[in-house]
């Protein structure tokens, strides 16, 4: 994997006006988004309301946890220097995170978990279909597999979605409170920049209304089985591609990355 | 899980078909409220190690057991039959291992 690298990442300056800073920084979004996510469904485990989602939540963490390392590995390849996966997880600041808000908000009840696990497996499971045809080789060998564990955790939270917004009175309610707490969170996912369009021109990433348009399908007929109110977000927040996040950052990463910041090296 | 939340959630057996073939085994059983998420409770808690290919989820209270109290007189008698077992033939040596 080493050796073919470089070629890879010439071939991307040579195609466009992408180049491997542009490879790099979609690589922090990526590993970040499913790293700080990851690492919140896993603070589940032993909390979880039933035996069979203490274990059904952690898998999904798992998966997006592989997903974090593959983008690390990538990026210490590109970076070179010696770096590893290590280095991005456990020795990078807040501000240096460049994952969207959402995955940073505390786990909240069960609704609210389920509700933005639904939220972004329904944007990331139809992203990594889509990238299964990007330019990018490695890129499109890790969707392959990613849309297949992203598919189940549509399928998994989509249920949970039906079932606690068709449920009982307490349920509902609570299904709805994450609903409109988390309207605003969604929106950040979809954003475009310089970045996003330069690497969407080298074909590395795909069309990003595409996306958008299933992740919509996909979620309004679920919401309409859970009997929800329809997703009709009028604002969105921003910041976390910049790098500037809540206060729950701080916190996580102290929990996250304790261990290598008092113990450097330190290997299991 | 309290007593209450039990009875709210029905117990399903677990059956599991191993990639190597062969017929589905009882591994287990989990907690669901309907048939749906009994299959993804059974995939999340018994196939994480690759151990299937397939999933057969039945609801605990359709299966009919046989009574432990009745466990001498449906099953001793069986014990001392030992001619029911294959095990009084010549097997030439030409047939190697059965």
């Amino acid at each position: 994997m080493a050796a073919a690298s470089p070629t890879m990442v010439s071939r991307v300056a040579g195609d466009s006006d992408a180049s491997p800073a542009h490879l790099l920084a979609l690589l922090m979004r990526l590993g970040d988004d499913h790293l700080i996510l990851g690492h919140r469904l896993s603070e589940w485990c032993g909390h979880a309301p039933m035996l069979e989602e203490d274990l059904a939540l952690p898998n999904m963490a798992l998966d997006l946890l592989g997903t974090a390392r593959m983008c690390y590995d990538y990026a210490a390849e590109i970076e070179g220097g010696g770096k590893t996966e290590d280095d991005y997880a456990f020795l990078r600041d807040g501000t240096d995170f460049r994952h969207v808000l959402m995955v940073e908000q505390p786990n909240g009840d069960f609704a609210f978990t389920i509700l933005r696990q639904f939220f972004f497996a329904a944007f990331m499971h139809p992203f990594w279909k889509a990238m299964t045809e990007s330019t990018d080789v490695r890129l499109a060998a890790h969707a392959e597999k990613a849309e297949k564990e992203l598919a189940y955790h549509v399928r998994h939270t989509g249920e949970w979605v039906i079932r606690l917004g068709d449920g009982t009175d307490e349920s509902a309610r609570r299904m709805n409170d994450a609903l409109e707490a988390l309207s605003p969170f969604v929106g950040e996912m979809f954003e475009q920049d310089s970045l996003t369009r330069a690497l969407a021109d080298a074909g590395i990433l795909p069309d990003m209304d595409r996306i958008k348009s299933r992740f919509d399908h996909v979620v309004a007929d679920t919401l309409r089985i859970a009997t929800l109110p329809a997703f009709t977000p009028e604002f969105a927040h921003t910041g976390g591609r910049e790098g500037r996040h809540t206060e729950y950052l701080g916190h996580l990463l102290a929990e996250l990355q304790f261990m290598q910041r008092a113990y450097p090296g330190q290997r299991w | 899980m309290t007593e209450t939340n039990k009875d709210m959630i029905p117990l399903w057996e677990v059956f599991i078909r191993p990639r190597t073939g062969l017929a589905h085994s009882h591994v287990g059983s989990i907690h669901a409220a309907d048939e749906v998420m009994a299959l993804q409770a059974a995939r999340d808690v018994y196939t994480r190690r690759g151990e299937g290919v397939s999933i057969w989820v039945v609801p605990s209270a359709s299966i009919t057991a046989s009574d432990p109290e009745q466990r001498d007189e449906n099953f001793e008698p069986s014990t001392s039959k030992i001619y029911r077992h294959p095990s009084f033939y010549d097997i030439p040596d030409d047939v190697g291992h059965m």
